[in-house]
C-alpha cells in the first residue's frame, strides 16, 4: 500500500481539482478517480470569502485527504508564507511545493525550492516537492527533510507524457525507499501506465483529466491504467528482444514434408 | 488611514484586522491573513493593530493543481 508521511492510502492516484467545467463534474471526478488525495490552493478573493468557502465545503464533502499547493510562488520566502497561510486554512502539515522559476516551461526554480523545503521542514511541515527529474537536486531534498520526491515528466499542462523515461529509470534507481510521485505532464492514460510501470509509486494529474472531453470518465480511465501499470511493475516485466522468439512450442511439431 | 488590501490601495478607519475584516463583509473561518509579508493566526487578529502603509493579504481556498 503507498505510504505519504506515515499515511497509507489505498489510491495511487492524486488529483487537482482545477480547470474542471463546473463543480459537478470536478465532484464526480473526484469519486470516479478514488483519489484518496486532492490538491487545493489559496487566492485572493474580493467576495468576501463567500467563492472561496463554497469551494472549501465542496471538498469537505468529497471526504478526502487535502494537499494544499503554493503555485505560482516564484520566491522561498512568496511559497513560505503561502504555505503557512494553507496550514492555517486547511488545518494540514501537507504542502505541495511549487517554486516556478521559469514562466514558459513552469520549471521549478530548483535552488529556492530546496531553501523552501528546508525552511518549512524546519517549522513542522511535510512537504511534498514539485521538482525536476535531476538527481542532485532530489538529493538536496531529502536533506532538507522531504520525505517523498515529485519530479515532472513534461511542463505542467503540456499534456506530452514522460520526455525522458532514462532519468525517471535512473531516479528510481536511485532513491528506492523514497515514494515517488510523477507531477505534471501527462496527458493519456498510458503515459500513467507508462511510468508506473517504471516503478513510480503514484501519479499526481490534473489538466489531462480537467481538460478531456468526458472529466469523470476520463478519471477512471487514469484510475484503471495506474493500478494496471502498477500491477505489470510488480508482476516481472519481460525485456524488449530484437529477434521473434516462438510463442508456440515447436517441440512434437508434425512435419509434412 | 491608506491600506492595501490584496494589493489595491484602500482608504479605510480599521483599529484592528478583525475589524478590517468585518469592514469588508469577509466572513468564514477559512480564511488565511497575512500582513506586511507574515501570517497572523486568526486568534491573533483582534489583537493586531493597523498601521499606515500596512499591506494586508486575505486569502481564501481556491482550485489548484
Amino acid at each position: 500500500m503507498l505510504k505519504l508521511y506515515d499515511i497509507e492510502l489505498s489510491s495511487r492516484l492524486l488529483l487537482g481539482t482545477a480547470r474542471y467545467p463546473s463543480p459537478a463534474i470536478l465532484s464526480e471526478a473526484v469519486k470516479r478517480s478514488s483519489a484518496g488525495i486532492v490538491t487545493v490552493s489559496l487566492r485572493r478573493e474580493t467576495s468576501g470569502g463567500k467563492t472561496g468557502g463554497a469551494f472549501f465545503e465542496l471538498i469537505r464533502q468529497l471526504g478526502v485527504r487535502i494537499l494544499p499547493n503554493t503555485a505560482g510562488c516564484h520566491s522561498a520566502s512568496e511559497a513560505v508564507l503561502t504555505a503557512k497561510m494553507a496550514r492555517e486554512v486547511f488545518g494540514t502539515n501537507w504542502i505541495k511545493l511549487e517554486v516556478i522559476g521559469h514562466h514558459d516551461s513552469l520549471q521549478p526554480d530548483v535552488f529556492e525550492l530546496v531553501e523552501a523545503a528546508r525552511i518549512l521542514t524546519d517549522e513542522g511541515f511535510e512537504v511534498f516537492p514539485y521538482t525536476t527529474d535531476d538527481l542532485i537536486v532530489g538529493e538536496k531534498l531529502l536533506a532538507a527533510g522531504c520525505r517523498v520526491l515529485m519530479p515532472w515528466c513534461a511542463p505542467i499542462g503540456s499534456a506530452a507524457g514522460p520526455r525522458n523515461p532514462s532519468a525517471l529509470i535512473a531516479m528510481r534507481a536511485a532513491f528506492p525507499e523514497i515514494p515517488l510521485i510523477v507531477d505534471a505532464g501527462l496527458g493519456r492514460p498510458s503515459h500513467a501506465a507508462t511510468v508506473m510501470e517504471l516503478g513510480y509509486d503514484a501519479v499526481l494529474l490534473n489538466t489531462a483529466v480537467a481538460g478531456a472531453g468526458d472529466p469523470p470518465a476520463m478519471a477512471e480511465a487514469f484510475a484503471k491504467a495506474i493500478d494496471a501499470g502498477r500491477l505489470g511493475y510488480l508482476s516481472g516485466m519481460l525485456e524488449p528482444r530484437d529477434m521473434a522468439v516462438p510463442s508456440t512450442p515447436v517441440i512434437g511439431k508434425a512435419v509434412f514434408s | 488611514m491608506n491600506l492595501i488590501v490584496n494589493g489595491e490601495r484602500q482608504f479605510l478607519e480599521a483599529g484592528t484586522l478583525a475589524d478590517l475584516l468585518v469592514a469588508l463583509e469577509y466572513e468564514g473561518d477559512w480564511l488565511a491573513t497575512a500582513i506586511n509579508g507574515d501570517l497572523v493566526h486568526r486568534e491573533d487578529r483582534a489583537d493586531t493593530r493597523l498601521a499606515e502603509g500596512d499591506r494586508i493579504e486575505i486569502l481564501s481556498p481556491m482550485q489548484g493543481g
